[in-house]
């Protein structure tokens, strides 16, 4: 008879949510950072020169096509000799800005592809600054056009943060990892663990869903209004 | 401190490349069967069957993929069963790689026009028969360019495995950087194997893509 017992580790409830916290936390900024990363290589890729674009391509390929884990432990154990000592933190943090800004490259730049040639034309007509014609016109609605796209790629960069446990940041699956060293419970603490990254996901996704068109792309209205 | 030439550390990454593609494929061909299940069981229209798959799909695309090799390892021992991290990386990968592959598929069958259904729902063909004739065809010309895709993702989801103590490429290399002490030539080797393996593979999914929207 299988004896499952959830109270042992949701008694640990406030270490749960301290990790919750913190990997909400992590993902937080390295939306922000990368996200912002996404968009300018985008950027470089569709307007840059030859060699920056032929950069950023090959930074999007290298990140796309290597495992998370691996550029975590990368910038973790392998950059301390060169002299570069990050702490798990700083670390779980930039792997998932690199990580995330070569996906959301691809995912912008699509957007971006997509701009009606009409709207260059008039903003150009309009006398505007290739930076003007980018941050004003292209961008807004390319960033609206593949929002959903976006933000279900924050959600696996959110999920993929589990690793950074192995690191030592102190994120959700760090103190999962603590409770059931503690109490032996390792499939409840497991299980805990995977409920709260769900809620988390389903959150983060709503929440997203629902500031996208207010605060990030819905100033300057898409077309036609 | 044992000393390796970067010679001898791609040599062992590459043997241990082998069991990083074992895993890939057995969890890709397990989750296109049990994916394909869940489709059919989905396109059959049983009351209660696509809510079902919809919750499937929904807890494992919203929870890491390395708490859910945790969950088979441990969950397989509560019934006794004497797990290896074989087992329990086959059986979580699979179960990963089918709730993707069913959304994907469930999409191209999506992407099929209505008329069609009808139109062989009035030859009076069987379930079986429209499947095979009318909706395969068509959905597989749309379906393999994103399964292509997915498999780089199973490949990189095979590291994770790792922490549960499954001898591939990722724990490998943390072996060997462990006896060398050289973690950022054997990381750099390691991201270069899973680069050689996947970016092939982007690149025909990549190809794939741009001649089926070329063709339509």
């Amino acid at each position: 008879m299988i004896q499952l017992d959830f109270a042992a580790v949701l008694v640990d409830w406030p270490l749960l949510l301290r990790g919750a916290a913190f990997t909400l936390g992590l993902t937080a900024v390295a939306t922000v950072l990368g996200v912002a990363l996404g968009i300018a290589c985008a950027r470089a890729r569709t307007h840059g020169a030859a060699p920056l674009r032929a950069l950023a391509t090959a930074y999007v390929e290298l990140i796309r096509n290597t495992p998370f884990i691996v550029q975590l432990f990368f910038i973790f154990f392998g950059l301390p000799s060169l002299g570069l000592r990050l702490s798990s933190e700083t670390a779980s943090i930039i792997a998932m800005t690199l990580n995330l800004g070569a996906y959301a490259a691809e995912i912008v730049r699509a957007g971006i592809d997509n701009t009606p040639r009409g709207q260059l034309e008039a903003a150009r007509s309009l006398a505007m600054t290739e930076r003007q014609v980018f941050l004003r016109v292209v961008l807004p609605p390319a960033l609206g056009r593949v929002w959903p796209a976006l933000v279900s790629q924050i959600v696996i960069v959110m999920l993929g943060s589990a690793v950074c446990g192995q690191i030592a940041a102190q994120e959700l699956s760090y103190y999962t990892n603590l409770i059931m060293s503690r109490n032996f419970r390792s499939f409840e603490a497991n299980f805990v663990a995977a409920a709260m990254y769900l809620a988390m996901a389903v959150m983060l996704r709503q929440l997203l869903a629902w500031a996208g068109p207010r605060w990030i792309f819905g100033r300057v209205a898409p077309t036609g209004r | 401190m044992v000393e390796f030439t970067v010679w001898q550390i791609l040599w062992n990454l590459l043997l241990a490349a082998r069991w990083t593609v074992a895993l890939s494929l057995i969890a890709f061909a397990g989750g296109g069967i049990v994916g394909l299940a869940l489709l059919a069981a989905r396109l059959r229209r049983w009351p209660g069957v696509a809510m079902a798959v919809a919750t499937y799909v929904q807890v494992f695309q919203g929870t890491p993929l390395l708490i859910q090799l945790f969950l088979a390892y441990f969950g397989l021992g509560l019934f006794g069963i004497n797990v290896s991290a074989w087992v329990a990386a086959s059986v979580a990968l699979t179960l990963y790689a089918s709730a993707y592959l069913t959304e994907i598929w469930r999409g191209c069958v999506d992407a099929i026009p209505r008329g069609q259904w009808e139109a062989a729902d009035s030859l009076a063909l069987s379930f079986g028969e429209k499947l095979r004739h009318v909706v395969a065809p068509q959905a597989l010309r749309i379906a393999v360019a994103p399964t292509v895709g997915f498999l780089v993702q199973v490949i990189k989801g095979t590291a994770l495995a790792s922490i549960i103590g499954f001898i591939e490429l990722t724990k490998t290399g943390t072996m060997i950087t462990n006896a060398t002490f050289r973690p950022f030539t054997v990381y750099a080797c390691v991201a270069l194997m899973y680069f050689a393996l996947c970016w092939p593979i982007s690149a025909v999914s990549k190809r794939l893509e741009r001649k089926m929207r070329r063709d339509r």
